[in-house]
């Protein structure tokens, strides 16, 4: 990779990933307050990838506010929010716009509150996410941590089930089976952020200002009195897990995002230790017909290879499933800048050196390009990640499975499922079926009965 | 079909659409939402500010430039100077097409790709110059291109990086790559309106006029404000070719900065997208003496009617009887469509609240469907748009637009000629010609019809609820929420995933497309959730 330009960026900016993670509270809207332009780009973005509406708000900065600060123009962008939507919450972040000015949006939101002190307020939740810092995931995570602080007062007694979970970037359909998994484990569990409703809901046949769904700021109030916090993503540090155990005491467990068998029974296995309760039948159903699949499949994916790319938690995910099928990831790219990305992957596919000596590329802080011309020279037989691999494959002549965000190529990205032991055999099923279909379709004689 | 045969009067929605608003927005939004007259054609606002908190469908000054107006130009490399969102959201999301012919894909084509200096906080403390510079060293040493452009993006403007000094000294220092950038920053001005004028500006300045190749070819015109979204120039390159029509240069799409370069050896500039270009035709008028005047080839028969209004510009009449030969072969296979299509779709409504003239432009082929407009209203354009170029003198510049540069241009004495005389230019406003003029959209929309400049989600919300049209035109932030209010929505930014809807062939692409999306049995299946809701009822004023 060049030094200074970076050609085809693997990562987006940090107001995105607080805007998605904003409306996984119920009666939320997002502000962000800088220009409309970002409002605009991150809705027409995330929307093609969900297919739902996404109302995010702007403080829409014009050119005298870079000059006399964008105060006015943020108290005005409230009123207006509040009184069109009735939210029950504003999630409001930042742009690199008004950061590099300064603006105090703290302040500003003390000086509002202190203003309207006769009007019932909705939450006012508060995150700094400038552009300039990070990708979508600091976003995201910044914001998840705000929610919890900006929201959580006080902790009460303890509740015995009932336990928070914090997911990480994943899609609807991960979030609506986390939901499913922990009410089997018998626990009542608070997802911080749950957009499993906003952002893939169904047919309206009444009217929302706003769309229904999404973890209630009074839900969240109680978090602290959770048995733990489950914390998701092998990549992430200081979450807002960490935030509730400094603060509150509430226990964090810190797990891999559970894709592939080992780090779903991680995670099963954690709920179970909380619950008190076995991996519940149907579950463990699932987990046993999953691993049955593995043996079905494994002659056609044995040293595979396979070049992965996208969020870091993500690759580090699907890393470990595909170390588990014996397909090699020679290459696993993410445009996250942390350094400690490599021995994240390395912790999950430790033994493929034993079967795979020296054959395993990994890159943060890298763009497209680079992915690009490292894969042509490493040759994968297949593709991992978002649609903007599209173009690759294409010219590599191999498959692309596409996971995780953006996928605006294709119908269902919001229904695509990665977690757990539902979601690993379906991508077990797309992995194993592109390959199949790969080398059908490349044969000379095309069999069908294979 | 559920056709509703009572119209809601739409000053009465217009009065319940601004109950809901506190009195000093509904105050300002008043202004901007009128009831047609076209014979009278009421003054609307435009062209203002977006007021905070109201989710507008405007974009920033950035996406105007880079997006709209360099975008679609394949064999420059586009360089963003920021932090990594802008370049990435402005990266191939329009559904621009271009053909690099003999080269392949590729060949000088940089439209896959994506550049950006992702600025880190390092570069906001420190400044961002070194690498820039570095950045437009790098693009230059992999794909030695024939120019670079840099894009500023707001936190450029605030630390002061001063990116046309930079530019200036690549350009001298490479001496065969063209390096130029724009000061295109997101805060600047209400739209991406004041994008597209700072890009035309510095296309004007720093790439019309440097080359001398005129194209082999008679009629030799240029067509500004064309932007080949779903291959919509393609269309018109095809059917201008067949009416032995030379296109030198198009104003964007499938474009090259040769074609650019050498913009002033035509004898003629058609203006289609009036908003986002028409200075440039002004400006080129001016320094160059190329005539310039207003088409639409949205539409089968607006399409005949500006292939005969060119075909009469060069006052030939074998070209004039070659052009009826092609509109009529055209206009056979236009007319079994419409044919089959038309009783479909006839009587039904349609809104579009889209762009800066496609709001426009599209009513011509909801026309020719039979299809009422019953709304309109662009999302960045300026009283001229709506009510024509006659009002241009009694806009107020306000201090947003005060800050875009307008160019000074005089006559170029070395390539100054005038391609008509007085006289003949004369001759032909005398037939009708109305050169360097646009009578906006609302003259050609019904008395009653109502006119909604910058639309807000909340409004649109509510037009839908009162008319439930059969089908919404705006762009894809608008899509999932009105198909969630079971109205069908036509994208017309990037045309869904169809296209070409320009010229006869296009006409037929956008009879055939409004016709599945309209009558799909997935309409009939749900509930939609305003059919319930009691209606303002009351004859609609023109019917």
């Amino acid at each position: 990779m060049s030094d200074a330009v970076t050609v085809n960026p693997c990562k987006v900016c940090a107001p995105l990933g607080a805007c998605v993670a904003f409306r996984g509270v119920e009666g939320c809207v997002p502000l962000i307050h800088g220009s409309q332009g970002c409002a605009t780009y991150i809705r027409r973005y995330t929307i093609s990838h969900f297919r739902e509406p996404m109302d995010i708000a702007s403080s829409s900065f014009a050119e005298s506010a870079t000059v006399f600060g964008g105060s006015s123009l943020f108290s005005t962008g409230l009123d207006n929010l509040i009184r069109q939507y009735k939210p029950a919450a504003i999630g409001v972040c930042t742009s690199c716009l008004s950061e590099t000015i300064g603006d105090d949006v703290a302040l500003f939101l003390r000086e509002y509150v202190a203003s309207r002190k006769d009007v019932a307020l909705p939450a006012l939740i508060r995150a700094s996410t400038p552009s300039y810092k990070g990708t979508h995931m600091d976003g995201f995570h910044a914001a998840v941590r705000a929610i919890l602080s900006c929201i959580v007062k006080a902790k009460g007694a303890t509740v015995a089930n009932q336990v928070n979970l914090l997911p990480g970037f994943v899609s609807p359909a991960d979030l609506r089976y986390f939901k499913e998994l922990l009410a089997d484990f018998g626990l009542d569990g608070i997802l911080v952020p749950d957009y499993s409703e906003t952002l893939d809901g169904p047919s309206w046949d009444e009217y929302h200002r706003l769309p229904e769904g999404g973890t209630s700021v009074e839900r969240i109030a109680s978090s602290a009195n959770s048995a733990a916090t489950l914390q998701l993503g092998r990549s992430l540090r200081a979450g807002g897990g960490a935030w509730l155990e400094q603060t509150f005491g509430t226990p964090c467990r810190r797990l891999g995002l559970p894709i592939g068998l080992r780090e779903s029974d991680a995670f099963c296995d954690a709920l179970s230790e909380i619950s008190g309760h076995p991996l519940p039948e149907i579950h463990a159903r699932e987990r046993g017909r999953l691993l049955d699949s593995y043996v079905d499949g494994h002659k056609y994916l044995f040293g595979k290879r396979a070049v992965v790319y996208g969020e870091e938690d993500l690759v580090v995910g699907i890393a470990s499933l595909l170390n588990e099928i014996g397909i090699n990831p020679v290459l696993c790219a993410s445009g996250g800048m942390d350094e400690a990305f490599k021995e994240q992957v390395l912790a999950v596919t430790g033994d493929a050196q034993r079967l795979f000596p020296g054959e395993m590329e990994v890159l943060s802080d890298t763009d497209y390009d680079t992915i690009f011309a490292r894969a042509e020279a490493l040759k994968p037989d297949l593709i991992i990640g978002s649609s903007k691999g599209y173009k690759m494959a294409r010219k590599l002549g191999v498959p692309l499975v596409r996971v995780g965000f953006p996928i605006h190529d294709r119908i269902g990205g919001q229904r695509q499922l990665h977690v757990g032991y539902r979601g690993t055999q379906n991508l077990f099923d797309l992995i194993c079926n592109a390959l199949m279909q790969a080398k059908q379709d490349t044969s000379p004689i095309g069999f069908m009965y294979v | 079909m559920n056709m509703i045969t009572k119209i809601p009067e739409a000053a009465a929605v217009k009065a319940e659409i601004l109950e809901k608003y506190p009195a000093k927005v509904a105050k300002k939004r008043s202004k901007s939402m009128v009831v047609n007259d076209p014979a009278t054609v009421p003054v609307v606002q435009a062209n203002v500010r977006t007021i905070p908190g109201i989710i507008s469908q405007r974009g920033c000054c950035y996406a105007g430039c880079k997006g709209v107006v360099l975008g679609p130009t394949r064999d420059i490399i586009n360089i963003t100077h920021g932090p990594i969102g802008c370049g990435f959201y402005s990266w191939l999301t329009r559904r621009n097409q271009t053909d690099p012919g003999e080269v392949g894909p590729d060949g000088e084509n940089f439209m896959m790709y994506c550049f950006s200096t992702d600025m880190q906080d390092e570069n906001i403390v420190f400044g961002g110059e070194k690498k820039l510079r570095a950045a437009i060293q790098e693009a230059y040493d992999i794909f030695h291109p024939k120019a670079i452009a840099v894009f500023a993006t707001c936190p450029v403007g605030l630390i002061g990086d001063d990116i046309h000094a930079i530019s200036r000294e690549m350009k001298e220092k490479f001496g065969d790559c063209n390096v130029f950038a724009f000061s295109c920053e997101g805060y600047k001005g209400v739209s991406q309106s004041a994008g597209h004028h700072i890009a035309n500006n510095q296309i004007f300045k720093h790439v019309i006029g440097r080359g001398n190749t005129r194209p082999d070819g008679k009629y030799v015109m240029n067509m500004l404000g064309e932007y080949n979204i779903g291959g919509d120039a393609f269309e018109l390159e095809r059917l201008l070719e067949s009416c032995g029509i030379t296109l030198n240069a198009t104003f964007s799409g499938n474009s090259t900065i040769g074609a650019f370069e050498n913009a002033h050896m035509a004898d003629l500039n058609v203006v289609m997208c009036h908003r986002s270009i028409n200075y440039v035709a002004d400006m080129i008028e001016k320094k160059y003496g190329i005539p310039w005047f207003k088409v639409n080839f949205i539409g089968a028969e607006s399409t005949a009617k500006s292939l005969r209004k060119i075909a009469q510009y060069f006052e030939d009449p074998a070209l004039a009887e070659r052009v009826e030969k092609v509109i009529a072969e055209e206009m056979a296979a236009v007319k079994d469509a419409s044919d089959e299509i038309r009783p479909r779709t006839e009587g039904r409504l349609a809104m579009l609240f889209v762009g800066g003239s496609r709001a426009h432009h599209y009513q011509d082929l909801f026309r020719e469907l039979g299809m009422k407009s019953i709304a309109a209203g662009y999302e960045f354009a300026h009283r001229d748009d709506y009510e024509g170029r006659r009002v241009l003198p009694t806009i107020q510049v306000d201090a947003d637009s005060r800050n875009i540069e307008e160019l000074h241009v005089e006559a170029d004495p070395a390539h100054y000629a005038p391609r008509k005389s007085t006289d003949e230019m004369e001759t032909l406003v005398q037939h009708g010609y109305e050169f360097n003029d646009y009578d906006g959209m609302m003259t050609e929309m019904e008395k009653g019809s109502l006119v909604i400049d910058d639309i807000s989600h909340y409004e649109m919300e509510r037009l839908i609820e009162t008319y439930h049209p059969a089908v919404f035109c705006a762009g894809i932030k608008e899509k999932y929420c009105v198909q969630k209010m079971g109205v069908p929505m036509k994208q017309l930014h990037s045309y869904d995933y169809g296209g070409p809807y320009a010229g006869f062939k296009g006409a037929i692409n956008f009879y055939r497309d409004i016709d599945r999306m309209v009558n799909a049995k997935v309409w009939k299946l749900i509930r939609p959730p305003w059919l319930d809701t009691p209606q303002i009822t009351a004859e609609f004023a023109s019917a």
